[in-house]
């Protein structure tokens, strides 16, 4: 397991709330949030890290998105 | 009415957030070291394996390697730490906003006014316990208690990743046979004077008789007495922000009246050396020297003076200070007392930016000189060596700057 850095398309409203849209995996893999579920600070255990832990559900699955000091990160298999 | 009062103090703090952030370093021996130079430097953070195999903090890395020869360095990320310090207040000020950080891995809460919110004060430590695992990845000690001293002894009671309740009816049981010196405000100087009437725990201080200890150490004396059974009214005073420590000084009120510069030289040295000790346990150097004067009649003059290299060095500290002084103190009176301060802290590090015109071996070989008395004192004590210069006046160089130790806001007035 690796913490992977990836880019983020993110919306912010007129309340300045930050939400990600589209996780760029890598150049051929680019996935769309369907929703938000669940937005909290939490430690990420398996590769480390601490910041806001978006859950994110992209085609029926959920997953994590974490955002950390301004970067944001996934739990990649690698 | 009884107050509840919790100390929380994050286990091995800057160890326990690098552990976190890298996994590869969990349940390994490390040592956050900070360096003052490149070959040497000492430890300010060590993780439990290190700890059981006898790395303690302040030792030089050289030491630690010795007790612990697989131990696993690790240079400190003071941003990070303040960081998950800030995370971690965050979480407490949901449960009250009477929030005292002590450092940035300690901090007194009283909740006495949300207990009835949730049911009792346990139940907010196991919360919190709770929220600083899962936010942040760290553990915590908690003790809890009536009171700041006793929360204090709860906490640490069991580490890590412990809750303590100390109350009137395990009040004895638990904390009566802790050593002296586990009580706060009791330090090396308090504890040999105790320890040499036949007061070795917290429990024979409790009963030791008042007349006694105020013969013995005063009214310090009766104030330790009741902190040892229990008693202590000191408010948990809101601090605004976590207190980024902005500079470190050290002032004494001397034994005697300072009269000349040979005098005053040899404070100067004295108090440099406390404040760049603990300048070097911040991983820290300072950018500005500042010197305040009082004399007799209390006048005080506070005078500055920026550096061009920023230094943690004792003998380059005294050598700016006596500057000063000579250029603004005119002797209309003799000195009552006199202070050091290093302020304009920047992080050490060993490319600090070398100034041509200076001479950088010389603040080298003083950096690495005061080292290696850090090194030496920390394990032989404080007396066990001294400079030369303070031989010549034993009354005055009798001052221990370290016995002032820094204390949290409340009880004495600071």
């Amino acid at each position: 397991m690796t913490k992977k850095f990836v880019p983020v398309i993110v919306r912010f409203d007129e309340e300045g709330q930050c939400r990600p849209l589209v996780i760029e995996f890598d150049e051929l893999h680019s996935y769309e949030i369907d929703a938000i579920l669940e937005v909290k600070r939490r430690a990420c255990n398996e590769v480390g890290g601490v910041g806001m832990r978006y859950t994110c559900r992209i085609n029926g699955k959920e997953t994590y998105l974490w955002e950390e000091k301004g970067k944001w990160f996934v739990v990649a298999k690698e | 009415m009884g107050r509840h009062i919790l100390h929380v103090d994050c286990n091995c703090f800057y160890a326990s957030v690098e552990q976190q952030r890298n996994p590869s370093l969990r349940n390994k021996p490390i040592a956050v070291c900070g360096s003052q130079e490149d070959r040497h430097g000492i430890v300010l953070t060590a993780s439990y394996p290190a700890k059981w195999k006898g790395v303690k903090t302040g030792m030089a890395i050289w030491q630690a390697k010795q007790c612990c020869p697989e131990l696993v360095v690790v240079p400190p990320d003071m941003k990070e730490y303040i960081r998950i310090s800030k995370y971690a207040r965050e979480i407490y000020e949901t449960y009250t906003d009477q929030v005292e950080s002590f450092g940035l891995d300690e901090a007194w809460l009283d909740v006495t006014g949300s207990v009835s919110l949730y049911g009792s004060a346990m139940n907010i430590a196991k919360d919190i316990s709770r929220r600083v695992k899962d936010e942040l990845g760290i553990t915590v000690s908690i003790g809890v208690a009536d009171n700041k001293i006793t929360a204090k002894l709860g906490s640490d009671y069991k580490k890590p990743d412990a809750i303590t309740r100390i109350e009137k009816d395990n009040y004895k049981e638990i904390v009566y046979p802790l050593p002296v010196e586990d009580l706060m405000y009791v330090g090396r100087a308090t504890s040999k004077k105790l320890r040499s009437v036949g007061i070795q725990t917290i429990g024979d201080l409790a009963e030791a008789s008042e007349e006694s200890l105020k013969f013995r150490l005063g009214k310090m004396g009766l104030i330790l007495s009741s902190f040892a059974r229990g008693i202590d009214n000191t408010p948990v005073q809101k601090t605004n922000h976590i207190r980024n420590i902005k500079s470190v000084g050290n002032s004494s009120t001397t034994p005697r009246n300072l009269v000349d510069v040979q005098d005053v030289h040899l404070m100067f040295i004295l108090l440099a050396e406390s404040v760049c000790s603990r300048l070097r346990e911040l991983a820290s150097k300072c950018t500005v020297v500042e010197i305040s004067v009082r004399d007799t009649e209390l006048h005080t003059i506070i005078r500055q003076q920026k550096i061009a290299v920023p230094t943690c060095s004792s003998l380059e500290m005294a050598r700016v200070a006596l500057e000063l002084f000579q250029a603004n103190y005119h002797w209309t009176y003799p000195i009552r007392s006199i202070g050091i301060r290093g302020s304009g802290l920047v992080e050490a590090s060993p490319f600090d930016q070398l100034s041509l015109f200076q001479d950088e071996t010389r603040r080298q070989r003083w950096e690495l000189l005061d080292s290696a008395m850090d090194k030496v004192r920390n394990r032989y004590g404080y007396e066990s060596i001294q400079r030369a210069a303070l031989y010549t006046d034993p009354l005055l160089s009798g001052v221990n700057p370290k016995e002032h130790v820094v204390h949290p806001i409340g009880f004495f007035g600071m």
